[in-house]
């Protein structure tokens, strides 16, 4: 990556995060798709770096699906994201962390609404306490759970067994990161370094020894974007946007892509499959493809945790290669056993995309 | 394997590879060219516009993007009624350009 510039950017795009005490909320999606990730994000900030955070099952989710697919007003979609502020002021906090990128944009949005329409944030509410007879105040800091984890990156390489440095040549790996739109696209100010050039992934990479690569797509969409894919006749848009992407990075050698928001990592992971099965192409090495993983996979790989207890199993483009690279020890056996080695069944393979 | 959807085939342009020979030529004839700032008077004034795509500036825009055919098959639409002249802020001689672009990129010559 050429430095010139962009630390000029990352110097005028910085955001206060607090250290400790935040109120955690979940993604609607993430815990489908890998569900190891917000495990790890709680079990690395609270039972190794032993700090404070609150989750409580009673929130919901943040509107932000139905809002980017224009099926409910965005007065619907402030009055949920009201009630989840009630919660945190309930439960004493102040500071709010959301796992999901699209609920970080949501809750943006609205909190920068209601600073320049105060008399719509008094509507809300009003909303608000007619449905359920709560009361709120604005979270003093807001943050994407990937801010969290890039404050703690040094503290996590200080701990962490393995680095990102390829164990056969002693080069850094290759990485590309990728930033969910919502995350900074809408309001470059709140994300690390900004819109253009996002640090917050690549603060990470850095610091556990990687290399980031600057490719010509690499703030084009992953292809998710809600209406291309939801709506089955736009789901070509949604995949050309990924192939898109990938014949970008193509000539670069990836060795794996980093990302922070719940639809990229599943859509850039998945859709390898299809464009495999349709165009008979991979983009990895020796007919493998690039494995995708979520920053909190990507910390739990580096401080030594197993493989196959963060979820990596879930993964469509086979991790083993990566594994291999960084020498992270693990048990092919054990790939398709759960808890207590419940047999999990190994799924079917695919015809063109070679998995383990 | 048909999933029901495919990949789309990619819109990009490679301007490097687009040859600009011609657009350069009808430049020369008409300087006005390069004065359009692809506001869209024209395409909305156009009384073919509605029936038969026909849009001056899309034609201006395809030529300098090399899609000439494109171009030339737009202006078969074109009934020379010359409103587009009458309502362009920059007063291009829309009417001339467009004999122009016919001479130069003529069906025969694409």
């Amino acid at each position: 990556m050429i430095y010139q510039g962009k630390q000029k950017i990352w110097a005028d795009y910085q955001k206060e995060i607090p250290d400790n005490h935040w109120f955690y909320v979940r993604s609607c999606i993430r815990q489908n798709f890998f569900p190891g990730a917000e495990k790890m994000f709680l079990e690395i900030c609270r039972n190794l770096l032993g700090r404070d955070f609150f989750e409580t099952e009673y929130h919901t989710t943040c509107g932000g699906i139905a809002y980017h697919c224009d099926t409910i007003p965005q007065e619907t979609v402030m009055t949920i994201v009201a009630r989840q502020f009630a919660l945190m002021t309930e439960a004493g906090y102040e500071n709010y962390v959301a796992s999901c990128i699209t609920s970080f944009g949501n809750y943006t949005e609205i909190i920068e609404t209601w600073r320049e329409f105060p008399e719509l944030e008094t509507k809300i509410r009003e909303l608000l306490w007619k449905a359920c007879r709560r009361e709120f105040k604005i979270p003093k800091y807001l943050a994407h759970a990937s801010d969290l984890i890039y404050k703690y990156r040094n503290e996590i390489a200080a701990r962490a067994k393995y680095r990102l440095i390829n164990r056969h040549t002693g080069e850094p790996l290759k990485a590309v990161e990728h930033i969910g739109c919502h995350y900074a696209k809408m309001f470059p100010s709140r994300g690390v370094g900004g819109a253009e050039y996002p640090y917050v992934l690549a603060g990470m990479i850095e610091a556990w020894g990687g290399n980031v690569i600057d490719y010509p797509e690499r703030r084009h969409c992953c292809g998710y974007g809600f209406r291309q894919y939801h709506v089955k006749a736009n789901r070509g848009y949604s995949l050309s946007n990924t192939h898109k992407k990938f014949e970008s990075m193509e000539p670069y050698h990836p060795d794996f892509i980093l990302t922070n928001c719940p639809g990229c990592p599943y859509f850039m992971d998945r859709w390898q499959y299809v464009i495999a099965e349709t165009e008979g192409k991979t983009y990895g090495e020796n007919g493998y493809g690039i494995p995708v993983l979520t920053y909190e996979e990507l910390a739990s790989l580096v401080l030594g945790y197993d493989p196959w207890d963060i979820g990596l199993q879930l993964h469509q483009v086979a991790v083993e290669p990566l594994l291999d690279k960084i020498g992270i020890e693990y048990d092919p056996k054990a790939k398709y056993l759960g808890l207590d080695e419940k047999d999990l069944m190994k799924p079917e393979l695919p015809g063109v995309l070679r998995c383990c | 394997m048909d999933f029901g959807f495919k990949i789309s085939p990619s819109s990009t342009i490679n301007l490097d590879l687009v040859d600009t020979g011609k657009f350069e030529e009808l430049h020369r004839l008409e300087p006005d060219v390069y004065k359009c700032m692809a506001c869209g008077s024209c395409s909305s004034a156009c009384p073919a516009g509605n029936f038969s795509g026909m849009s001056l500036r899309k034609v201006i825009l395809a030529l300098q993007r090399g899609k000439e055919k494109d171009a030339v098959s737009m202006l078969k639409n074109c009934m020379l009624c010359g409103k587009c002249s009458m309502v362009c802020p920059r007063g291009i001689n829309t009417r001339h350009l467009i004999l122009s672009v016919c001479r130069i990129y003529g069906e025969d010559q694409v």
